[in-house]
């Protein structure tokens, strides 16, 4: 199968963030920036089915000035084939914006199948895989967290509240990938330096005019500090009456 | 003055509480705006216009029913072009729809559309003459982002929960709307597959009851049930080291890459407070947490914390809630 998997470059979601001196944005100092938690389970997602159908291609895409080109060579790394940046100097905090542009290149890219984590850790908003989808008019499954394609016909499952659906879609697709799906593998040294030969393709990304600006970024209140009220089965009486008149649940 | 139009979101033929706080919500923002009215488009099969009235109880001024064969389950292609269509037709100002499994499916849909700004996933929203701004929390809730939407209209989807269901009594009118058909190929639904029942949703529970490796084997999440059975009403979550382990389903993680929670009681079981995990119920009303180890990080979000061990302290902790609620 022909793949596409769109990437993002995110900072490590563990990290202690600090707010820039403009107020809005993070101040990235110290930070370290690797491929998004989602879209590596997208790339290891597309390398399994690719792997299963026994060949195929698959391409990554990552829209941002030229420091993505780190997180392709990842994606190159862990086993893709080629990678195109589509280049502007910041990632619009519009997706519609950014989903113009993915769509705008995938269109006449004959890929039997697209994929997108389910969101990304930094905007945590989920929409650009599903905007791209739909502006490329082929079916979608927003956040599966199982997916197989057999005999062109693609199976996947997604969470719902308390429930689940289980789905089928022809191809091409494009889905968004939930945790689950596949665990990203570690890119082996041989990858590492097979993904230094690897092609890389720059070009400018065709993005929608941006309608959303960041005004303000801060950080949430902090909670107030732990307090432990005693030890073992002992402070459970006193646990109940805590919770009975002070926080007011039961 | 402007009219905003909400997605009032449905299932297995009710109306879902994620609609009654999206009615809310869109309720607050014409308010704001000088007053317009709210319209809910209320999809689902045929006889779901019986339901109309609850949500003008909520604030509705017109409740645009459509009913189709389709909408008995959640047929996303069509509900977009209809929402979509309706939106483009309206003249809105704004479109609200639920940060909920659905909407997140939707949203992105319906605005690529029409060719409109999303904002996912907002906490509150206010308006100006020529701009909505609303509030995002983002990198997995540790960054609050407050974001400037220019344009009309703009479309918006709320986290569930952050907007109290509000009573605002209107009778409201309703109208038939078509469905609009979906186009070219799309996706479907062989089945829908009902998890536990007698438990809330995870992301509706007031109260939940959350188990972690401290636990030490999966029968033990028997006692995490039988404390959640003492709440009455509570749901249960668990670690991802947890779910990974397969103790418990994949679709009851709670943390960064699970579900992000604010229950008003979270009681945190043998769980030792990872960053990942945090992430997920940091923003709950009160924290309660049950550790062995008196360094654990759950503790420095614990509102009350009890150092011991868990499977000692569950079956009485359990007793004692059950005495409690009984008013003993």
């Amino acid at each position: 199968m022909k793949i596409a998997v769109c990437i993002k470059r995110t900072p490590d979601s563990e990290s202690r963030f600090k707010i820039a001196a403009s107020g809005a944005a993070i101040d990235e100092t110290g930070l370290k920036f690797d491929m998004d938690d989602f879209a590596g389970y997208a790339v290891e997602a597309a390398l399994q089915l690719n792997e299963k159908a026994g060949g195929g291609e698959t391409v990554v895409y990552a829209v941002g000035p030229d420091n993505v080109q780190e997180t392709l060579r990842k994606a190159m790394s862990m086993g893709a084939d080629r990678a195109v940046q589509l280049k502007a100097d910041s990632v619009p905090a519009d997706g519609i914006a950014i989903a113009k542009a993915l769509a705008a290149e995938l269109k006449d890219g004959g890929f039997d199948l697209i994929l997108f984590g389910k969101h990304a850790f930094d905007s945590s908003a989920g929409v650009v895989g599903t905007a791209t989808a739909e502006l490329l008019g082929i079916p979608c499954v927003t956040a599966a967290s199982e997916l197989t394609i057999e005999n062109g016909t693609g199976r996947a499952r997604r969470e719902l509240e308390g429930a689940a659906e289980i789905l089928t879609f022809p191809l091409p697709a494009a889905i968004t990938i939930d945790e689950g799906v596949a665990r990203p593998r570690y890119p082996s040294l041989k990858g590492i330096m097979a993904a230094k030969k690897k092609p890389l393709e720059s070009k400018p990304a065709q993005l929608g005019p941006s309608r959303i600006t960041v005004q303000k970024m801060e950080l949430p209140p902090e909670r107030p500090a732990g307090r432990i009220i005693g030890e073992g089965s002992a402070a459970v009486p006193e646990l109940v009456k805590l919770l009975q008149n002070e926080a007011k649940v039961l | 003055m402007a009219n905003i139009l909400v997605f009032a979101e449905t299932r297995n033929g009710e109306i879902r509480k994620i609609a009654f706080e999206a009615v809310t919500a869109a309720r607050q923002l014409a308010d704001a705006t000088g007053g317009g009215e709210v319209h809910a488009v209320l999809a689902g099969a045929s006889g779901i216009g019986a339901k109309a009235s609850q949500l003008g109880t909520y604030g509705a001024d017109v409740v645009l029913v459509s009913e189709s064969a389709d909408f008995a389950g959640y047929a996303r292609e069509s509900l977009a072009a209809t929402v979509a269509d309706r939106a483009r037709t309206g003249g809105y100002r704004a479109v609200v729809i639920g940060f909920s499994a659905q909407g997140r499916d939707l949203a992105p849909r319906v605005a690529a559309r029409i060719d409109a700004p999303l904002a996912s996933d907002v906490t509150d929203i206010s308006a100006t003459a020529d701009s909505i701004t609303v509030k995002h929390p983002a990198y997995a809730n540790k960054v609050i982002m407050t974001l400037v939407i220019t344009g009309s209209p703009v479309v918006v989807s709320i986290r569930p929960s952050a907007f109290t269901a509000t009573e605002s009594a209107k009778t409201a009118r309703t109208e038939t709307l078509a469905a609009s058909p979906a186009q070219g190929a799309t996706v479907t639904v062989t089945e829908v597959k009902e998890g536990a029942k007698g438990r809330p949703d995870l992301g509706e529970a007031a109260i939940i009851v959350s188990g972690g490796r401290g636990l030490k084997a999966a029968e033990n999440f028997k006692l995490v049930e039988d404390l959640a059975d003492a709440f009455g009403n509570a749901a249960v979550g668990a670690t991802r080291a947890v779910t990974d382990d397969g103790w418990r389903p994949h679709s009851d993680q709670i943390g960064q890459t699970g579900r992000q929670v604010s229950p008003q009681l979270y009681v945190a079981l043998g769980i030792s407070g990872a960053i990942q995990h945090l992430a997920g119920m940091r923003t709950s009303r009160t924290i309660v947490a049950i550790n062995k180890d008196k360094e654990a990080p759950i503790f420095k979000v614990a509102d009350y914390g009890i150092v011991g061990d868990v499977l000692e302290i569950l079956p009485v902790l359990t007793a004692a809630i059950k005495g409690a609620r009984q008013g003993h």
